[in-house]
């Protein structure tokens, strides 16, 4: 985004005799400065490693990816919503577990005959339908809910959280009278499922034990990151994105209907939250009405960390917020959540903005 | 003289002071005026929530801080009170060090909380105010050699608080409205029946002892908040509501107004946490510390009506008697929807939130003052219909949200 590359020229200007001149530490101090969220990302892989050994770190490592891909994918709508309209979704979460009982209802009962099948190809055809209704249910209630709920309240913070607050609770008790009050278990397709070994033969990192799902959902995680930073860098519609979290009147001036721009965004951000929720769902194989909710805490801190409405500060917060998870919960696991709140916390003491501000609040 | 008691804040409306009036009575005659266990419980709740929301409503009504907080530090109340008793065996002096030192601790985050306020803008507040207290959560959940963890812990209350305390011999005569009120619209013409019927005899004991000294303390609370927020300090809050920059420039230090109010919240929460704790004698996270609980103190503040401190009353006494009441009303719809395929559902009794939630909304869109800013529009609306004002709008400050 923008500030990325206003933020270059400080470190890009001087020529490369001037460069090589500075000392280690003043180059440190300025990636501390310009690029945050790699400067912490740096620091926390290496704390780690110091404390874990080696290949635990590599599991860990992978598994924190894992899980931070997924809480990308649900936190991106959230902090976009609010970068462009300034609207905060509380309800996000109810979206979350929305998309999972979609998608959870597909492989469990719709088309469980081609999720067990031991073939890659057959499975494919169970969970392409599953994200696709997922985030097509998700997405289709995002509409409503935007047009019956959140549009009425535009501008207006305080009622926004009162009135998603509100919202969320309508959508979690219309899950419950729709799927049960009870969780549903989810088996996770057969050729998903499982691990595999890295052979002991290779150096280093032989013999570790890798779950296939972490893979797919870092896999996947990073195609759609890939392709949103293609949407928002490269195309008519990024642009306008930007300019509007930028400046909305000013796009308004130009004669765009910022409005239909944001019911698309409004739309896809619940799509992704869907997919978010039933990458989640097959992850933990258990769907309850709460898990959104349950989900909302790291979303938000996500959100925060990574700084409202950018695209970038939000995968990046994802993956801190993922990986600080599982390091902690590797060290002593009753203080995963502490952590997390606590790394939020002491980032907002340093940079009130979060690590890539984009917006003034 | 009530003047003085009320700080000239007086209900304006008069079915409001009828409801106001009920409300109080009910919960000040209550255990003689309503039989059995569920509805002592309910009013018991009432009381404790009436604090709660309160001092919620000091945050969110009057000075614009949306807090999530506050679940937090009524959870700090109840469990410094359990971990007391629970330590130091079931005294008075237990309970009063539980209750200290939950305050002492409540003091310190409110006060970090209120500085992190600084650095902060509003709507970053609310969440992480959403997240602390969610770490909060999972600390104690986790944590549970101290506190039990999910199994939560039994509240040893002193004797003299329990129900094996009788501080009179004798059975009190007690009357259950509801009987005789279901007795008096279906067969007025046997009165005598009816009211023998619904008397009852209330054998007095500590449990009762414990429910008076909670209607004293939310009396002290509420009437302490009225004055508070009707002295100079509530306008100056008001104002940093209405429009926090134009405070400062008038030369308020608006931080530390803000962090002033994010602390008394919490002291008045934790200080509710403690009685709940005392009145139900078991405390878990999912009773004290829950999201799903500060979202329904969220609920009883807005319908209730936000920046009037009667709307405490009115939200919790709604919110409490739906919460244990719509559930039976429910119940009672379904017996003639049984066959309707999705209706049936819908109407479930364990969907009461739902509707709750629809009602909720639309009362955010149409009545944003809530029920008591609402009442008042109405009587203001009839008064200046009847006298028109001879010159400009009366000067009396209309509830805004």
């Amino acid at each position: 985004m923008t500030e990325e590359t206003t933020a270059m020229p400080m470190s890009d200007t001087g020529s490369g005799s001037e460069r090589e001149r500075r000392s280690p530490i003043e180059w440190l101090r300025d990636q501390r400065d310009h690029r945050a969220h790699l400067f912490l990302l740096a620091i926390m892989l290496l704390a780690s490693i110091v404390v874990i050994d080696f290949q635990t770190w590599l599991v860990l490592t992978i598994s924190g990816v894992a899980m931070g891909a997924i809480l990308f994918l649900m936190a991106s709508g959230m902090t976009l919503t609010f970068g462009l309209m300034s609207v905060l979704n509380l309800a996000h979460g109810a979206f979350i577990s929305l998309g999972a009982f979609a998608g959870g209802t597909v492989l469990a009962f719709w088309l469980d005959g081609f999720a067990s099948s031991p073939s890659f190809l057959i499975n494919l055809v169970a969970i392409i339908p599953a994200l696709l209704f997922a985030a097509f249910i998700a997405g289709v209630v995002g509409l409503v809910f935007e047009k019956l709920v959140i549009k009425p309240v535009y501008g207006d913070h305080l009622k926004q959280i009162l009135v998603t607050v509100g919202g969320s609770i309508i959508l979690m008790q219309l899950i419950e009278v729709i799927w049960g009050p009870n969780e549903i278990p989810v088996t996770r397709p057969e050729a998903l499922s499982g691990a595999f070994l890295v052979p002991e033969a290779l150096p280093l990192i032989g013999g570790i034990v890798l779950e296939k799902y972490r893979l797919v959902a870092v896999v996947l995680g990073l195609a759609i990151y890939a392709g949103m930073l293609w949407v928002i860098d490269r195309t008519r519609i990024g642009i306008l994105i930007r300019a509007g979290v930028e400046s909305r009147e000013m796009v308004e001036v130009q004669g765009y209907r910022i409005h239909l721009l944001f019911l698309g965004v409004f739309i896809a951000g619940s799509a992704l939250a869907g997919l978010g929720g039933v990458m989640w769902g097959m992850y933990k194989e258990l769907l309850t009405p709460h898990m959104g909710d349950e989900m909302m805490i790291s979303v938000i801190v996500v959100i925060i960390l990574g700084g409202l409405g950018s695209i970038r500060g939000c995968f990046y917060g994802a993956l801190l917020v993922g990986l600080i998870n599982l390091y902690i919960g590797f060290v002593e696991p009753r203080l995963a959540a502490v952590a997390t709140v606590g790394l939020m916390v002491g980032v907002l003491m340093w940079r009130p903005q979060g690590l890539i501000p984009v917006i003034k609040v | 003289m009530l003047s003085r008691i009320l700080s000239e804040d007086f209900p304006r409306s008069k079915t409001l002071t009828a409801l106001l009036l009920v409300i109080v009575v009910s919960l000040a005659l209550g255990p003689f005026l309503f039989d059995g266990i569920r509805a002592f419980t309910t009013l018991g709740m009432i009381c404790v929530f009436i604090m709660v929301v309160a001092a919620y409503d000091l945050m969110l009504g009057y000075t614009h801080i949306v807090s999530f907080a506050h679940t937090m530090f009524f959870g700090i109340g109840a469990y410094g009170v359990a971990m007391a008793v629970d330590g130091m065996g079931n005294t008075f002096g237990a309970v009063l060090v539980g209750i200290i030192g939950a305050l002492a601790v409540s003091f310190v985050l409110s006060l970090l909380l209120g500085l992190l306020s600084l650095r902060v803008k509003a709507i970053f507040f609310a969440l992480v105010t959403l997240a602390v207290a969610f770490a909060f959560l999972s600390l104690v959940t986790q944590l549970y050699n101290i506190t039990g963890g999910e199994d939560g812990m039994r509240v040893r209350v002193p004797r003299e608080l329990g129900p094996a305390f009788r501080p009179f011999e004798n059975s009190l005569p007690g009357i259950d409205v509801p009987t005789l009120l279901k007795g008096l619209l279906t067969q007025p013409w046997n009165i005598g029946q009816v009211w023998q019927e619904a008397t009852f005899e209330v054998r007095f004991n500590g449990r009762n002892v414990m429910y008076y000294v909670l209607v004293a303390m939310a009396t002290g609370v509420f009437l302490f908040l009225l004055r508070l927020v009707n002295s100079p300090f509530g306008r100056v809050l008001q104002a940093i509501r209405e429009n926090e920059f134009r405070a400062e420039a008038l030369g308020y230090r608006t931080v530390v107004y803000r962090t002033a109010v994010v602390i008394l919240s919490a002291l008045v929460a934790t200080l509710a946490g403690a009685g709940f704790a005392l009145i139900n004698r078991y405390v878990n996270p999912e009773n004290t510390l829950n999201f799903e609980l500060m979202v329904f103190i969220l609920l009883m503040c807005v319908i209730g009506g936000m920046g009037t401190l009667y709307g405490a009353i009115v939200g919790s006494t709604l919110f409490i008697l739906a919460q244990n009441y719509l559930q039976d009303l429910l119940g009672w719809v379904g017996q003639y929807t049984a066959g309707i395929p999705v209706v049936e559902n819908l109407l479930g009794k364990d969907h009461w939130l739902l509707w709750f939630g629809v009602l909720f909304v639309l009362s955010v869109y149409f009545f944003p003052a809530g029920v008591v800013g609402q009442l008042r529009i109405w009587s203001l609306q009839r008064r200046n219909r009847k006298s028109p004002p001879p010159s400009g709008p009366e000067a009396e400050p209309v509830v805004q949200t």
